[in-house]
C-alpha cells in the first residue's frame, strides 16, 4: 500500500513515522510532481489550516488532489486536516476540500492553554490516547456522516464513506490505531 | 496503630499523592508545548507591531506571528531599554488572526512571563533581543503552563534551556541585521555537535554533558535520538527566501523572520515567498522563481558594524 502524506507545513514526518512501523509506503507530497492518481489514499496532517491551504492552492496541488479526493480517493485528516476536508468552516464559509458533510469551528478549544490529552473510545476501535493541540471540533454533521468520537458533547472523530477525520492527533502518540483503522477502511474497500 | 499515627500516616499519603498528581500535569502540559511546536514545523513565524500586519502574515502563510512593539531592527536603531510590549497590543493582535500568537518576554523576568501567561499568549519567547532583566538565571519555565522558546548558540545552551522548562529552540542569529552569517554559525554548531554526540559512548557522554555544562539525561537523549528534545527553529537575520531555504537545508526545522519582512519594499509579496521558501528549500528552480522580483530587502548591518551583539546574552 502506498499513502500520500500532504508535506506543505506541520507535523508530517509524525505521519510517515507511523507508516513505515505498520509496513505501508508513505510518499512526501510537497509539490505537483509528487502527486499521482495511483496512490491508494491521502493524509492530511495537523499544522497551522491557512498557511497549509494557502500553499496547496499556490503549489498547482488543489485542483489534482480535490479532484482525487473528491472522486472517492480515501483521505485522513487531522487537526488542520480535519478542517481542510471539511465542507463548512465557521467563520469562513466552504472548506478547502469540501468532501466531508460537516460544519467545523477552528480553534474550538480556545488557544494553547485549552489543548489537553486524553483517553476516549473510538467506535470500532476502542480506547485511544487522544492530543488536542489548539484543536476544531465539529459543530454539526449532515448526510450519511458517522461519528466515531464524541467528548463531552462535542464531535471530535468522523467518517464518511472513504473518508477519515479527527479533531486530535494520533501522530502524536505511540498508538498506530487510528492509522491501522484507516489502512483497514482503504482495504475493505 | 493509634490513630494519631494512622491520621499522620494517611495525610502524608495524601501530600505525596497529591505532589505526584501535580507532577504529572507539569509533565502533560510540558509534552502538549512541545507537541504544538510540531505542529510550527515546516512554517514561518513573522515579527509583527500591527493588527494590521498580522492579517498581512497570515494571509501570506506564516504559521504563527510574534507580536511586538517594534521590530529588531528599530529596537536595536533605538537604543536604550526595550522591554516587553503592551498587553493591549498583543490583545488587539491576537483578536485578529486565528494563528498561535506569541509575544517576547525579557531574559529572566519572571512577571513579564506571568502576564503573558495571563492574557493566554500560545508561546512566549523569553528573548535576547529585548533588554535581558536578570544577568545570571533565566526563567524558571517549568512554573508555567503556557510554552516558551528560547534562543541558543550551541548545544549546551539549548539543553540549558530544555532543562529550565523550554519547549521549543531556535537559533538565536543577530537580529535586527538582515545578515545570516550568525545564524548560520548557531545551526551548523547545534547541529555537527549532535552529530558528534551520536558517536560517542556512555562514559564519553558523561564527559561531553560536563563539556556542554548541559544535564546528562539531555545528552543520553539526544545522542541516542540525533536531534534535539525539542523543535528547533532557525532565528535572527533571515531576509530572503534563500536565507530561509539555507536555514532548512543546515537542519532548521521552520523560521522566524523578523525583521526582515516589514523593513523591505514589499512585505506581503516577501512574507509569501518566505513561506513558500520554508516549504520547498530543496527545489531550486522553485527557489529562483520565489526570489525573482521581490522589491528591496531591508538594508542590513554586517556583523563587524554593529556595536550590540544581542546573542551574547544570556547564555
Amino acid at each position: 500500500m502506498k499513502l500520500g502524506v500532504l508535506a506543505l507545513q506541520g507535523a508530517f514526518v509524525e505521519h510517515i513515522n507511523i507508516l513505515k512501523e505498520l509496513d505501508v509506503e508513505p510518499v512526501e507530497i510537497r509539490r505537483l510532481s509528487h502527486f499521482s492518481d495511483d496512490l491508494d489514499g491521502l493524509i492530511f496532517p495537523g499544522g497551522e489550516s491557512t498557511a497549509i491551504s494557502k500553499l496547496l492552492n499556490e503549489s498547482g496541488l488543489l485542483a489534482p488532489i480535490k479532484d482525487a479526493v473528491l472522486g472517492g480517493m480515501p483521505a485522513f485528516g487531522t487537526c488542520a486536516g480535519m478542517i481542510l476536508l471539511s465542507g463548512q468552516v465557521e467563520g469562513l464559509g466552504t472548506g478547502t476540500i469540501p468532501v466531508l458533510d460537516v460544519l467545523v469551528r477552528r480553534n474550538g478549544y480556545g488557544r494553547q492553554l485549552g489543548s489537553f490529552s486524553t483517553v476516549a473510545h473510538f467506535e470500532g476501535v476502542g480506547d485511544v490516547p487522544m492530543v488536542f493541540i489548539r484543536a476544531p471540533y465539529i459543530l454539526e454533521i449532515h448526510g450519511s456522516v458517522e461519528i466515531l468520537t464524541e467528548i463531552d458533547g462535542k464531535i471530535v472523530a468522523v467518517r464518511q464513506n472513504s473518508i477519515l477525520a479527527t479533531a486530535f492527533h494520533p501522530e502524536l502518540t505511540e498508538n498506530a490505531d487510528i492509522h491501522k483503522f484507516f489502512i483497514e477502511m482503504i482495504a475493505s474497500q | 496503630m493509634p490513630p494519631l499515627i494512622r491520621c499522620a500516616i494517611l495525610l502524608l499519603l495524601i501530600i505525596v499523592l497529591e505532589d505526584i498528581g501535580v507532577q504529572q500535569e507539569q509533565n502533560n502540559q510540558y509534552t502538549l508545548n512541545k507537541n504544538l511546536a510540531q505542529m510550527l514545523k515546516g512554517g514561518v513565524i513573522m515579527d509583527v507591531t500591527t493588527a494590521e500586519q498580522a492579517k498581512i502574515a497570515e494571509k501570506a502563510g506564516a504559521c504563527a506571528v510574534m507580536a511586538l512593539e517594534r521590530i529588531p531592527a528599530d529596537i536595536r536603531a533605538a537604543g536604550g531599554v526595550s522591554r516587553m510590549s503592551d498587553p493591549k497590543m498583543i490583545k488587539m493582535i491576537q483578536a485578529t488572526v486565528t494563528i498561535p500568537v506569541m509575544a517576547k518576554c525579557r531574559i529572566g523576568h519572571i512577571a513579564e512571563a506571568q502576564i503573558l501567561e495571563a492574557i493566554e499568549i500560545d508561546y512566549i519567547d523569553e528573548s535576547e533581543v529585548l533588554s535581558p532583566a536578570d544577568d545570571i538565571y533565566h526563567v524558571d519555565k517549568t512554573q508555567f503552563r503556557v510554552p516558551f522558546v528560547c534562543g541558543a548558540q550551541d548545544l549546551g545552551e539549548a539543553l540549558r534551556r530544555i532543562a529550565e522548562g523550554a519547549a521549543m529552540i531556535r537559533t538565536k542569529g543577530e537580529p535586527g541585521t538582515g545578515d545570516i552569517i550568525q545564524a548560520v554559525r548557531h545551526m551548523r554548531k547545534i547541529m555537527s555537535q549532535i552529530r558528534g554526540l551520536t558517536s560517542k559512548s556512555p562514559d564519553e557522554l558523561a564527559e561531553a554533558a560536563k563539556q556542554l555544562a548541559a544535564p546528562y539525561e539531555l545528552v543520553k537523549q539526544t545522542a541516542e535520538t540525533g536531534r534535539l528534545p525539542v523543535v528547533n527553529f532557525a532565528a535572527g537575520g533571515v531576509a530572503t527566501p534563500a536565507d530561509a531555504a539555507l536555514m532548512m537545508q543546515l537542519g532548521a526545522e521552520g523560521v522566524f523572520v523578523g525583521s526582515g519582512i516589514f523593513k523591505s519594499g514589499d512585505p506581503a509579496k516577501r512574507a509569501a515567498a518566505i513561506v513558500k521558501a520554508v516549504t520547498n528549500y530543496d527545489d531550486p528552480k522553485m527557489l529562483a522563481e520565489l526570489s525573482e522580483d521581490l522589491g528591496d530587502a531591508m538594508v542590513g548591518i554586517n556583523e563587524d558594524e554593529i556595536e550590540l551583539l544581542m546573542a551574547e546574552r544570556g547564555i
